[in-house]
């Protein structure tokens, strides 16, 4: 990739990432943490592409290793938010 | 699948997380974002699987490895998220993201091994960062981890020459980063990952207990990076967006954290190492305190006209959130005036207690945020202090110099009587001596906060 463009695409999404929660209540604050959190979960594609590129067994176990701890990441991260949340959704009326 | 269209997809996919964060940014919405960031984690995960890299073909190498991996990370994620109490949210919080430094570090060395002299300097330099900051978020969060779940003590560890210990750690994790960047070897990268091991240990020790939501965040925020400098080496857009997303909303929030606490990010990390020497002798002496019985404790709320509740995370260990709100509506029902008074940062992480009274069912009206609640304490009869201590500490406002000086506080001291259920004389998660407990206006009931509460609404109904 043109590294012009990397770097286009690394200040647009820091200046996004700031717009987006700059007025959040603490109310949200643990579960935006934890949703955020859920998110950074994805580098389990990043693991899935290291197992396809691995040749030697200590490269695959390696990333083996990755893509159960960003599996964990990701689906606990996102089922654990939602349990949260359904609580909020709880007592709106 | 053609490349455009991988690529399209994983934008969508971008664009879903920006979505997510947007959506968990307002109640109303909050749910509904959650759903889109996990909708759009699962679509690129899926497409990686129809997606040919160059010199590679489908199906992907490793195919049964990559599968029964997910498949072992699905049987370890979904119970631990679906069964963990509420009260230990923050611990969960903490140890996915952990996995997820911890996970972005093996990638990064992996994809190095798998490069091995063809990598760019670029490249090899991104790789160094990935493994640092992935192996101290990793650490680091398993020390907070054992923190909250009080697997070790909470307090700041302070050990002789600490910052310098610290210091030295760090110059020999930059050291050897650039031992990696010039010689290029599969041994410096192994001892750099050990390092940032180290580094992660002692940077998160001193932190006091009150200040580890901060850490987690900071830790989160980290993490993101990682994602998004691992999706430079592997070519990702994706990566760099929703790592990069991460990163900069997770800065944001640590700031606005730190600001609910009234702390300093820098007094935050570094506080346990610039503080002065705390006065421990005082804290041991025995004193005289006024102690209750469920019967006072009814009586006086019978006579009032407005009762403000300080819930702590002393209430969600009794789990007595439910009888706490009986006893609420039962003062309601009296025509009493009736209002939750939330910190912050009660519980153990900025926003728990919202999350653990909603479990409850508690009205979101009834919720009243410090800065609404603490003009009216002049004007409150009784403030019940449930398992609470540091967020109605005066000495936040009153003693420089301790460890939360300077947090705003629930000024429950202009109340006109202070009832406070505790289970002993322990003091507070940040370990400091609550002076209120010892005013004259201060009566204490002692015991499980469910129990006593129980005790209270009997006591109140046959008033």
């Amino acid at each position: 990739m043109e590294p012009m463009a990397i770097v286009s695409i690394f200040v647009l999404s820091v200046f996004v990432g700031f717009e987006v929660v700059s007025k959040v209540s603490s109310t949200l604050h643990t579960p935006l943490m934890s949703g955020a959190n859920a998110i950074h979960g994805v580098i389990l594609v990043g693991a899935i592409i290291v197992a396809d590129h691995s040749t030697t067994n200590l490269e695959l176990g390696l990333s083996v290793a990755a893509i159960i701890l960003a599996t964990i990441n990701m689906v606990g991260g996102f089922v654990v938010t939602d349990r949260m949340l359904e609580m909020f959704k709880g007592n709106k009326k | 699948m053609s490349s455009t269209l991988y690529d399209l997809i994983g934008l969508a996919a971008g664009v879903a997380f920006i979505l997510a964060l947007k959506g968990l940014s307002h109640p109303k919405t909050a749910r509904r974002g959650n759903l889109i960031g996990a909708f759009g984690a699962a679509l690129a995960t899926l497409v990686v699987f129809f997606h040919t890299n160059e010199g590679s073909s489908l199906p992907l190498n490793n195919l049964g490895w990559i599968l029964g991996a997910i498949a072992i990370g699905l049987v370890i994620g979904v119970p631990a998220a679906r069964k963990v109490q509420m009260t230990q949210m923050p611990q969960l919080v903490a140890l996915f993201n952990g996995v997820g430094g911890g996970a972005a570090a093996l990638v990064a060395i992996v994809e190095y091994l798998n490069l091995g002299d063809t990598a760019t300097t670029a490249e090899v330099i991104f790789t160094v960062f990935t493994v640092i900051v992935g192996c101290v978020s990793f650490s680091g969060s398993v020390i907070t981890f054992m923190k909250l779940q009080e697997l070790m003590t909470t307090r700041p560890v302070i050990f002789p020459a600490g910052r310098f210990i610290i210091a030295a750690t760090l110059v020999s994790v930059l050291g050897v980063g650039g031992w990696v960047v010039n010689s290029l070897g599969t041994t410096p990268l192994l001892i750099l990952a050990g390092l940032s091991l180290l580094f992660g240990i002692l940077f998160v020790l001193p932190v006091g207990g009150a200040d580890v939501p901060i850490v987690i965040s900071l830790l989160n925020a980290f993490t993101g990076l990682t994602v998004a400098a691992s999706g430079y080496v592997l070519d990702s857009t994706l990566l760099i967006i929703a790592g990069t997303l991460v990163g900069a909303s997770g800065t944001i929030l640590t700031r606005l954290m730190a600001e609910a606490m009234g702390r300093s990010l820098f007094g935050t990390l570094f506080g346990a190492f610039t503080a002065k020497p705390q006065d421990v002798a005082a804290a041991g002496e025995e004193r005289p305190v006024r102690s209750g019985s469920p019967d006072d404790v009814a009586i006086l709320l019978n006579y009032a006209r407005r009762v403000v509740i300080v819930p702590g995370f002393g209430l969600a260990v009794a789990q007595a959130q439910h009888t706490v709100r009986e006893l609420a509506d039962l003062m309601i029902s009296k025509g009493i005036d009736v209002a939750y008074g939330i910190h912050p940062v009660a519980g153990r992480m900025p926003g728990h207690m919202n999350v653990l009274l909603a479990e409850a069912n508690v009205p979101y009206d009834q919720l009243a945020e410090m800065d609404e609640v603490n003009p009216t304490f002049g004007q409150t009869d009784v403030a019940i202090v449930i398992g609470a201590n540091d967020v109605v500490n005066p000495a936040a406002q009153t003693t420089p110099g301790c460890p939360i000086y300077g947090m705003p506080i629930l000024e429950v001291n202009h109340a006109a009587n202070i009832i406070f259920l505790k289970r002993s004389m322990r003091p507070g998660f940040a370990g400091i001596e609550n002076e209120l407990l010892y005013d004259p206006k201060t009566m204490l009931l002692f015991g499980d906060a469910k129990a006593s509460l129980t005790k209270v609404v009997s006591a109140l109904k046959a008033l």
